[in-house]
């Protein structure tokens, strides 16, 4: 057992100092951006404050929009075409999220809540 | 045949009567509507004339001698293949022209009659709408080229027959009696069509000509060898197609509708109950005699005894009716039966063919006498407003014009020389006796009741007692009296028309002679039941009710009909809808609903479980995205991570 735990420390101990030592490692910007994914992610199921759930699908853009740049940085490194990208995605996000926060505004003043449950029925049919 | 061109107005003007009638009626006087209506018949009457003058004098005999069937106006109709094509045309020869004849006379004079006796009546223009779509039915009928030409005409003559005995259709009693004749006919009419399938199955050809060519000869061979329970194929279609001649003829056991079928006004059923549309079934076996004759001998036997057996039972359930309509109905029935057993015991050609020749004159004379006796009945009822023999008596002096022309009929249907029933009967009793001596004498012992009811009829409206009435019975005016007069005259002439000059099994004349004992014995039997009559009803006293007494089982049983129509609900209701319908739609409840309504139920259980998915939240949706998207993942994962191991 001693074996093999002093293996994992030795694999960890080398994963910090090599954080540590050089630049900072492409793991590290994948490892972030999968975190506010997920977390945008679970946001956008569980919440039911329309804001929220708004706020936790632009943190999955952004997360999308982060591995663009990471990419680009660091596996083509003379090219734009991900800063572009990612350009473009944050304008559209910023349209799209000024659409989207109007008809919040409105649905509040039809039904007086911004909560996603029985009371927003209106929009069936 | 150029010659008979203006025939076909014969069947065409009564159509578009009924169609001026039927939609303008409304919007016509009663008068004109009925004046209209009598006037295209008595110009049909006159075509009709024509063309049997024409037929019989000029056009119709061949070369030869021989009566031949002409086909004068033809056309392919409804063609489903080169073989079997359902074609309408008018197809003459002596019976049919015959008929023409009959049929116009008697609906002429119904009509003109009826000017008077519907006088006031509501839908008066709906009634002569209807007669003359009778009229175009019967007339389709008897001048069908074809099995299925008379089929649907037959099927049009009982449509009429049902609108017009329900005319009075608010009267709760005639409704029921419209419903019955119709599904009783129409129950029979269901035999009559297998009957004509089976036949044209065979022998591929609904023609009539071609039917009957050369002694049957398609239908024996086209159907030789085949046989079924017995009893060969072509037997049992023609059983089949007499089955529905028995229907519209009102043989046992289907005759319960017509008496029932008074309930309409009198002049209609005098003309389609008495005289025309009831002998369709007779005009039917005529028409197809040959096949019978050559094909299937035995069916001619079994036609001849529910005849005999028919007309020995009307006649003696018409001896115990009272209402006056219901004693015609019955006695309709016996002399109708009467001319099927004259069929049914026939040959074929010259002297062996009496029966046929006598069955045809029967149908003549009796359409004028039985009309005739209807119309009386009708002119009786309108005087005294009953149909009940007990309210009436003594009219001989108050009706006086009545009372002599209903004399000549009663005299005419009793058989008595030299009135006109008194030919055509002995030319039946002969033939029966010639080839079926039990038959015979069923025939003469009915012959004798029927002449003993008919004086007892006679007897009890005009003499027995003298009654005293409420409005004071007088003769109708000129509209009722003539018509009766004519037919009195043709009831009184019709037996010497030379009938066997015109009307052959083969279509060839022969001289006809009276057969001495024959007629002797059955005049003889005739004055019998005359006599009988007249000692029980011609003043009244307590015989009749004495006998009655005496004989009180079989009285009441004959009075009752002897339960027929009784039978026939028991097996209607009894058998028919509580053993076999009921099982039935049980079984269509249980199992045929029950399998629809499980695969109903299934779906809906399915479909109210799949639709929790549809919840209209998005979240869930993308839950079950992320958690599809997850697995898709984890599953390709795993079989790239097992790849590369390998």
């Amino acid at each position: 057992m001693g074996r093999l735990e002093g293996r994992i420390i030795n694999i960890m101990g080398d994963f910090i100092t090599s954080f540590l030592s050089g630049p900072v490692p492409i793991e590290a910007y994948l490892a972030v951006s999968t975190i506010m994914f997920f977390a945008g992610v679970y946001g956008f199921l569980s919440r039911k404050n329309m804001l929220m759930v708004l706020v936790s699908v632009e943190l999955m853009l952004n997360a999308a929009d982060l591995n663009f740049v990471v990419f680009n940085r660091y596996l083509y490194p003379g090219q734009l075409e991900g800063f572009f990208f990612t350009l473009f995605a944050i304008g559209i996000a910023a349209a799209e999220t000024a659409i989207a926060i109007a008809i919040i505004i409105n649905i509040y003043r039809h039904v007086k809540s911004i909560y996603i449950d029985e009371n927003i029925t209106k929009m069936k049919n | 045949m150029d010659a008979f061109n203006y025939s076909i107005l014969i069947l065409v003007l009564p159509v578009v009567m009924f169609l001026i009638l039927g939609l303008g009626g409304k919007y016509m006087k009663p008068v004109i509507a009925g004046t209209l209506g009598s006037l295209s018949l008595a110009v049909m009457a006159v075509l009709a004339y024509t063309t049997a003058y024409q037929y019989f004098f000029e056009v119709g005999k061949g070369a030869d001698g021989v009566y031949q069937a002409i086909n004068v106006f033809h056309f392919q109709w409804l063609r489903f293949t080169d073989t079997l094509h359902i074609d309408l045309g008018m197809y003459l020869d002596p019976i049919s022209v015959m008929m023409l004849v009959v049929i116009t006379t008697v609906s002429l004079m119904v009509h003109v009659y009826s000017l008077g006796y519907m006088k006031g009546e509501k839908g008066f223009q709906r009634y002569y709408a209807f007669l003359s779509l009778f009229s175009f039915a019967m007339l389709g009928l008897v001048v069908a080229t074809n099995i299925f030409q008379m089929y649907i005409f037959w099927e049009l003559v009982g449509v009429s027959s049902f609108l017009l005995i329900s005319f009075y259709y608010v009267k709760p009693s005639a409704v029921a009696a419209s419903k019955k004749a119709f599904i009783v006919t129409r129950f029979a009419d269901f035999f009559f069509l297998v009957g004509i399938l089976l036949l044209s199955y065979f022998t591929g050809t609904f023609d009539f000509a071609t039917l009957t060519a050369s002694n049957a000869d398609i239908c024996v061979s086209s159907t030789a060898g085949m046989s079924f329970l017995g009893m060969s194929v072509l037997s049992w279609a023609m059983l089949l197609i007499f089955m529905g001649g028995a229907g519209k003829s009102a043989m046992m056991p289907f005759h319960i509708w017509l008496p029932d079928a008074m309930e309409g006004p009198t002049p209609a059923s005098a003309l389609i109950h008495a005289a025309t549309m009831v002998v369709a079934g007779v005009f039917l076996v005529a028409r197809l005699f040959p096949i019978y004759h050559f094909g299937a001998p035995e069916i001619l036997t079994v036609i001849a005894w529910v005849g005999a057996i028919t007309a020995l039972f009307a006649a003696v359930v018409a001896c115990t009716q009272t209402d006056i309509k219901r004693v015609l109905a019955f006695s309709t029935i016996s002399q109708i039966a009467f001319m099927l057993t004259s069929l049914g015991v026939s040959k074929f050609g010259d002297h062996e063919g009496l029966g046929y020749m006598a069955g045809m004159f029967h149908l003549f004379t009796h359409a004028f006498f039985k009309a005739l006796l209807f119309l009386c009945a009708g002119a009786i009822i309108h005087a005294v407003h009953s149909n009940e023999m007990g309210d009436m008596g003594g009219l001989a002096k108050k009706l006086p014009i009545t009372c002599i022309t209903f004399g000549i009929a009663w005299l005419a249907i009793a058989g008595i020389y030299p009135f006109s029933g008194f030919f055509s009967k002995d030319e039946i009793l002969a033939a029966a006796m010639e080839h079926n001596f039990p038959i015979y004498i069923i025939l003469s012992v009915a012959a004798g009741l029927t002449a003993f009811y008919m004086t007892r009829l006679f007897l009890r409206i005009f003499f027995y007692e003298k009654k005293h009435y409420h409005h004071e019975p007088h003769e109708a005016g000129p509209s009722m009296a003539i018509p009766l007069i004519i037919l009195a005259v043709f009831a009184f002439g019709a037996g010497f028309v030379p009938f066997s000059k015109f009307v052959t099994s083969d279509g060839v004349p022969y001289d006809a002679h009276i057969n001495m004992q024959v007629a002797v014995t059955s005049v003889l039997i005739s004055l019998v039941g005359i006599g009988i009559g007249f000692r029980l009803y011609f003043k009244k006293n307590d015989i009749p009710d004495k006998i009655a007494s005496s004989i009180s089982t079989f009285y009441k049983w004959a009075h009752n009909k002897f339960y027929f129509d009784e039978l026939w609900l028991y097996v209607t209701r009894n058998i028919i809808f509580k053993r076999i319908s009921a099982t039935i739609a049980w079984f269509d409840k249980k199992f045929v609903d029950g399998f629809m309504d499980s695969l109903a139920y299934v779906t809906q259980a399915a479909s109210s479980t799949i639709k929790n998915f549809q919840s209209g939240y998005i979240q869930q949706y993308a839950l079950a995205y992320l958690l599809g998207a997850l697995i898709l993942v984890v599953g390709f994962g795993g079989w790239l991570i097992a790849f590369i191991c390998k």
